[in-house]
């Protein structure tokens, strides 16, 4: 369960750039996740409920977007999908190592509320 | 009150890279070549230990770090056979991380030492997003485990330099097959090393052990 962990980092920065933001309820976390990434998205969800209780970022939604393996072949500079984990270039037939994406694991934005008046009222 | 939404883009995992990367300056300034040694629970990752420091002893200087749930048994089992050993218990956590690494090397006299080996944590899932600060990333894969493995935790199986298919004296009893697994794996990480081997005959210890001594040099001559 290393969700736990990456709950708590991400914790970490949602509560550091709410703070440099002044955002006082975090409403929805936009994350993008790599298909490749050794991530439980049901297991960060309750990692991340349980730790951010009387935070901030209580009750705040993940929203997850899943980014597809592309990797690259590095004989013809093709860039392809990469289905059934086959890193093989379906162009020329080399393997390659150099992923596109599909390891990502990052925060995009946050969403929520300031203390300051807009004015609607 | 007003809504706003900010643009972050940070990798979560940051924090952590950090660690690892002063980790490796560490590593480095010292003349030390580490690696990550992986598996699942039981793949024998502490008997091929005790394994390369018989065939080492007298000619590399070795230390270790034990990762390990609960206990000290397997860095008692390292002291045994004379290496300086020292634990960490992730209590439940399932991967050691950057900072451990930094904590463990505090309590390890790392004078003279060529080779650092940190065995993770028994799981082939969650060690894979962590970096330490390791030169290479060595997975065991032991043969009663089947053959399908690399290709159902496929990032720690792309991301190892180094594949060891242990317990091959188990291969007769068990349906197996040495194909399946080095195509699976040339799949993954066509670049990828594999070697045989049983830690319980010996047999195919050699060219690892060469492969660890050629990494050793080469990392001493990297740094001077
Ligand atoms: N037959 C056979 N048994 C082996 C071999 N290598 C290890 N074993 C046995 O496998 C069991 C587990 O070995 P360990 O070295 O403790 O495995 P480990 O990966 O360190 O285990 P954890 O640290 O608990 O995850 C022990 O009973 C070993 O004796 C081998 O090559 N052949
Ligand atoms: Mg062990
Ligand atoms: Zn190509």
């Amino acid at each position: 369960m290393h969700e736990m962990s990456i709950a708590q980092s991400l914790l970490t920065i949602i509560l550091d750039e709410s703070a440099r933001h002044r955002i006082k309820q975090v409403r929805q976390v936009n994350l993008q996740v790599g298909a490749m990434a050794a991530i439980v998205p049901e297991s960060l969800n309750f990692c991340f409920e349980l730790l951010s209780r009387d935070t901030l970022a209580e009750g705040a939604t993940l929203s997850i977007e899943e980014i597809p393996v592309v990797a690259r072949c590095r004989d013809c500079n093709l860039n392809y999908p990469v289905e059934n984990q086959v890193f093989l270039c379906p162009q020329c037939g080399v393997p390659s190592l150099e992923l596109i994406s599909g390891r990502e694991l990052s925060v995009v934005s946050i969403e929520g509320e300031t203390g300051d008046d807009d004015g609607s009222n | 009150m007003a809504q706003i939404k900010v643009p972050v883009v940070q990798n979560i995992l940051e924090a952590n890279e950090r660690l690892a990367a002063l980790n490796r300056q560490r590593f480095d300034k010292a003349g030390i070549y580490a690696i990550n040694l992986m598996s699942s629970p039981g793949a024998g990752k502490t008997s091929l230990l005790e394994k390369t420091i018989e065939a080492l002893a007298g000619r590399l200087n070795m230390a270790v770090i034990e990762g390990d749930l609960q206990t000290a048994y397997d860095a008692e089992r390292i002291q045994k056979k004379g290496v300086q050993a020292v634990q960490i218990n992730t209590d439940g956590g399932c991967h050691l991380d950057g900072n451990m690494i930094q904590i463990a090397m505090d309590a390890l006299d790392l004078t003279d030492v060529d080779l650092l080996v940190i065995e993770n944590v028994g799981n082939l899932v969650c060690p894979a997003e962590f970096n330490l600060g390791e030169h290479d990333k060595v997975t065991i894969l032991s043969v009663t485990e089947g053959d399908d493995k690399p290709l159902k935790y496929p990032l720690m199986f792309q991301i190892s330099s180094v594949l060891i298919v242990n317990k091959i004296d188990l291969l007769p009893y068990v349906s197996c097959s040495m194909d399946a697994i080095r195509k699976q794996a040339h799949q993954l990480n066509a670049t990828q090393q594999i070697f045989e081997i049983s830690c319980r005959t010996g047999e195919g210890l050699e060219p690892w052990i060469r492969w660890l001594e050629d990494r050793v040099r080469a990392q001493k001559k990297r740094m001077g």
